[in-house]
């Protein structure tokens, strides 16, 4: 069934390509606004307005950020598995990657409430709405992406999975996951790290 | 209903045949060109008389909005969607685009943003923002109504079925070529097609952010566009116009593939320099990512941002006036047919450079100043859209008529309707640049006779129902052809490209024998070589497997419509959050139909 495409590339994974590159535009528009709203709110002289440093808290967020690289590397590892036609290591990895995508929500629903008991609500300011979007938007990634390899795994017991054949969906996902670990390095950065400087 | 009609209503809603797709875009771009054009007569109605009062205050601005909004979202970009549709796997010589389910996907998503848009009227909540929303006009604040929700998240749809359709037609003709049809061998209509994809998938996800900030400060209660809380106006406007302007190039770029294609077969001359009509469509296209504060030249950027912008602006006329130059010679020493198609393709060049020269004159700031937020702005963009993407729609539409029916036009109809529109298309914008240098601003819903407007206003009201019976006609041409016209051959306007080696209207496999290419134009030679032979004969005998249909995208839009209506309820009760569990609902059946979706054989096992 499948017809040998121009360039030997997977349809779906040539798809997920050009869907990362819309994907950078999207938060890229979203990064840049939270630097315009962080700079805003710099410039004003009011002693009530809840800023970056007194909210972001860096260490904690820093183990967060370790346990999304993580992933990344058990993500290699289960789709090592698959690709070697070892179904045990793929499902242990692959429910591994999951888990640890599971974690940073989980840290990432913890911020936010902190946040929010200490005073940056959604409508605070804009720094925190920006804040919010932003991190917001990458935490609907993350979720995608557990949700997609619980997916991938719950299927392996099914006799319809044939690892030589869906080896390519799990390469398509772990690219995904992948991306959406790239682009948390950089908000990591812009958000938490920037914060540190003087 | 008779279970015959019933199974071919069934068969349509099910489909996954790009051809069937392509035919449901155009027929309801096509209905939409209806109600945007009814808007369109509605608003020169109104100027026709000095403080007339058919359409004043917010039902003007209503009026405008929709109008600009169901224009470019739901006619322009369809019309060229549904050429991309129909016949992109046909030029490239492959049996349907990379991902036929979604295809249908993006179509009924399509449908759905177009409905809930219209949805307003019959709520009275109708759109008043411009089709630019531009905040803080479109904030809770100066619009308290629903209509900026609707528009709102009606673009959004629209965005995100335009945001999937780029990722199937570029993964299309980057991988689903036929043997020997690299990239320099492709149809120019392929290649616009392909920069327009990229052009999409850059650009949308800017005004999707713009949108969703939008969406929480007119619902959440965030302030990124309320001045009085540090939200910043003018980055509305960047990300608007980081989005605009491309869209411009989404627009404008397949109508400009079409008459490449149409020219050549009409001169009976290959296109003049195709690579480096090529080089100039991607020239244009990465430009147009670096001109959108042109948009802006009056918001008080400063001179030297002004100035780069300004410079950026013009240099744009270079690859245009190159794509210009191609076309005309590839006209020069031709044996010019003047078939509708042809002279909608010689209109568009005309009428285009017209839009375009007016185009570079306010990509100068000074200028720019004095002609801001005037008619002659509106003159300008309009000889861009209607003589030019609308007249290259045209040729292509009365182009491939009989590819997609199987029916001719008739000529003397569409040549009359050809004269009526470019008539009809001067009188309206040429006036519009001359009540615009007379001092007439946009959007404004009447004014005095002491002003001196009412002549231009009303030779504009007089070309705009020209043009409407040149509609008229066009729409009875249509009918009279599917009814009696002659039936159109495999190949009838003796062309170039691999569509017209096959049948009118194509077999559901389009190709039986996959076509192998060794050059451009392959058709042509081949055509030179063995004559009519090179015309693919069916024997009935064909077997070629094609995708099966699905319920699922059309299940799947359902349950997306969900998520609009519980939101849009909820924007008008906003203490009660259980109604958004109607969304919620909406998304789970919406992920639920995706799942089923994924696990459904595309092929018939
Ligand atoms: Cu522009």
């Amino acid at each position: 069934m499948t017809h040998e495409t121009t360039t030997g590339i997977d349809n779906r994974k040539m798809a997920l390509w050009v869907m990362i590159g819309s994907e950078c535009m999207l938060f890229g528009s979203l990064i840049i606004n939270y630097l315009i709203q962080v700079h805003q709110i710099a410039g004003v002289e009011n002693p009530d307005l809840i800023r970056p440093a007194q909210v972001i808290n860096v260490p904690v967020t820093s183990l967060s950020t370790f346990v999304l690289l993580m992933s990344s590397l058990a993500m290699v590892l289960s789709l090592n598995g698959l690709q070697h036609g070892d179904i045990a290591q793929f499902r242990k990895w692959c429910f591994g990657t999951a888990g640890l995508g599971a974690i940073f929500l989980g840290f990432q629903a913890y911020e936010f409430t902190e946040f929010y008991w200490e005073g940056l609500g959604l409508t605070a300011n804009n720094f925190g709405a920006a804040f919010f979007l932003l991190t917001g938007t990458h935490g609907a990634h993350v979720l995608v992406g557990v949700i997609w390899l619980l997916i991938m795994g719950g299927w392996s017991y099914r006799t319809s999975f044939q690892s030589e054949h869906h080896s390519i969906l799990l390469e398509v996902a772990g690219l995904y996951w992948h991306f959406v670990d790239v682009i948390w390095i950089i908000i990591f950065t812009v958000v938490y790290l920037f914060v540190l400087a003087p | 209903m008779t279970t015959g009609s019933k199974s071919i209503i069934l068969s349509w809603l099910t489909t996954a045949d790009h051809k069937r797709i392509g035919i449901m875009y155009m027929v309801t771009a096509l209905f939409f060109l209806v109600i945007g054009g009814g808007e369109a007569l509605l608003i020169r109605m109104q100027l026709f008389y000095p403080n007339n009062d058919l359409l004043v205050g917010m039902k003007f601005n209503a009026a405008f909005t929709m109008h600009g909004t169901t224009m470019i979202f739901l006619v322009v970009m369809p019309l060229n969607a549904a050429f991309f549709n129909y016949l992109i796997p046909l030029m490239i010589g492959a049996r349907d685009v990379a991902f036929p389910r979604l295809n249908a996907f993006t179509f009924w998503i399509f449908l759905l943003g177009g409905i809930l848009l219209h949805v307003s009227f019959f709520m009275g909540q109708t759109p008043a923002t411009g089709w630019f929303g531009y905040a803080n006009l479109s904030t809770k604040h100066f619009l308290p109504d629903m209509g900026a929700d609707f528009w709102g998240l009606s673009v959004q749809i629209l965005g995100l079925s335009t945001l999937i359709a780029s990722v199937n037609f570029f993964v299309t003709i980057i991988n689903m070529r036929a043997k020997g049809m690299s990239l320099f061998r492709m149809p120019l209509f392929v290649w616009t097609t392909l920069v327009t994809q990229l052009l999409i998938f850059l650009s949308f996800p800017v005004i999707t952010i713009a949108l969703l900030m939008l969406m929480f400060d007119r619902t959440f209660g965030t302030n990124f566009f309320n001045p009085d809380m540090g939200g910043n106006v003018v980055l509305w406007q960047h990300l608007f116009w980081v989005f605009g302007h491309p869209e411009v190039y989404i627009l404008i770029l397949p109508p400009m593939g079409i008459i490449s294609e149409v020219l050549p077969t009409f001169s009976k001359k290959p296109l003049f320099g195709y690579t480096v009509v090529i080089y100039s469509t991607c020239a244009l296209a990465l430009m147009g990512f670096t001109v959108w504060a042109h948009h802006m030249f009056t918001v008080g950027m400063g001179n030297w941002t002004n100035l780069v912008f300004s410079m950026a602006t013009m240099m744009i006329a270079v690859p245009t006036g190159v794509k210009i130059f191609n076309w005309l010679f590839t006209m020069w020493g031709g044996s010019i047919r003047f078939t509708s198609p042809m002279l909608y393709a010689m209109g568009f060049i005309l009428m285009f450079t017209i839009g375009g020269l007016t185009g570079v004159m306010h990509a100068s700031p000074p200028i720019d100043a004095q002609h801001q937020d005037s008619y002659f702005v509106v003159g300008h963009f309009h000889y861009v859209l209607i003589g030019g993407a609308i007249m290259g729609i045209m040729a292509g539409f009365h182009y491939w008529f009989p590819k997609m029916f199987g029916k001719m036009l008739s000529e003397p109809l569409a040549i009359t309707q050809f004269i009526l529109l470019t008539i009809g298309l001067n009188m309206t914008f040429m006036s519009m640049h001359f009540v615009g240098l007379e001092g007439m601003p946009r959007r404004v819903f009447t004014y005095s006779a002491e002003q001196g407007w009412t002549f231009w206003n009303q030779i504009a009201t007089y070309g705009a129902f020209v043009q409407g019976l040149g509609f008229l006609l066009f729409f009875y041409n249509i009918w009279r052809s599917l009814r009696y016209g002659e039936d159109a051959s495999a190949d009838p306007w003796d062309a170039r490209t691999l569509e017209w080696s096959i049948s009118s209207p194509p077999p559901e496999f389009n190709f039986a024998v996959e076509p192998i290419i060794e050059r451009t134009d392959d058709f042509w030679y081949k055509k030179q070589k063995i004559g009519a032979r090179a015309i693919e004969q069916l024997t009935g005998k064909e077997q070629v497997s094609v995708p099966k249909g699905s319920y699922y995208p059309f299940l799947a839009t359902l349950a997306l419509s969900l998520i609009p209506v519980g939101f849009l309820i909820f924007t008008q009760n906003q203490d009660q959050y259980s109604i958004l569990l109607i969304s919620a609902l909406g998304g789970g059946l919406l992920f639920y139909f995706l799942v089923k979706w994924a696990f459904e054989p595309l092929f018939e096992e």
